[in-house]
């Protein structure tokens, strides 16, 4: 009940988020497509509301993190395009109680290239997500959690 | 109150590398302080970053990106003195916007 409530209000702000982004920077690219990604509980919603079909396995993305994580709280992810016409890159955790965890948009101009750290909850495969030339790829990667960070 | 973004921003053979350490606790509004009450959700949102002007990375979080969000990214051209602004925006609507020169 109490993980029920919790859930609801990090939507709701999520929601007002969403709001003030599109009062601060109306068509701006970081105002669009609004959140609902990031409210997703299962993978197929993810990709759903990313607008993504059936991404395919590509070798032309590199994904780099542990494969042990000592500390779920942070862990560090790299992820490269090697497409030419890289135009989005997201990473998301799959058994995370949200699994998108953050989503670029790469300008012309701007490597396919995204390193961050993330939080993590449980062992669980890491996915990296590419936009190339209006098509979605992925790369997974198995992170092995000894102590859950979420 | 915000804490200014640390930025750092070198060129090197054509490219401009940015390293940024974002200053945000990241709450996902799932964990308990230690009286048992729920902290709220209070994240970043957005970011942008911006060369001279222009935009050079946009990306939206969640509740998963760790605490004090640690960012690198690389951007064709880019010189020394060529200024670097990253901004951000949190689920409460706070902003902060910080720039740096390029080294």
């Amino acid at each position: 009940m109490e993980r029920r409530k919790a859930l609801k209000t990090g939507g709701g702000l999520g929601l007002l988020g969403v709001f003030a982004i599109l009062g601060l920077t109306p068509g701006s690219v970081w105002a669009n497509a609004g959140r609902a990604a990031f409210e997703a509980k299962t993978l197929d919603e993810a990709f759903g509301a990313l607008g993504v079909l059936a991404p395919e396995n590509s070798a032309l993305i590199k994904l780099t993190a542990p494969d042990v994580a000592a500390n779920g709280a942070v862990v560090p992810v790299t992820v490269e395009s090697m497409f030419s016409g890289t135009e989005q890159i997201a990473i998301l955790v799959e058994k995370n109680p949200t699994m998108l965890v953050a989503s670029f948009v790469i300008p012309d101009g701007t490597e396919g290239y995204i390193s961050t750290k993330i939080k993590m909850a449980q062992t669980s495969p890491v996915i990296a997500l590419v936009k190339a030339n209006g098509k979605f790829y992925r790369a997974s990667q198995e992170v092995q959690v000894t102590a859950g960070g979420c | 109150m915000t804490a200014a973004t640390k930025i750092r921003a070198s060129a090197k053979d054509g490219v401009t590398e940015v390293r940024v350490l974002m200053q945000h606790d990241m709450e996902n509004g799932r964990r308990k302080d230690e009286a048992g009450n729920l902290i709220p959700a209070w994240f970043i949102t957005g970011i942008k970053a911006q060369h001279n002007g222009r935009v050079v990375l946009e990306g939206q979080f969640g509740t998963s990106v760790s605490k004090n969000p640690y960012l690198i990214f690389r951007f064709k051209g880019g010189a020394t003195g060529d200024k670097i602004t990253l901004s951000w925006l949190d689920n409460r609507g706070e902003t902060r916007s910080d720039e740096v020169a390029i080294s």
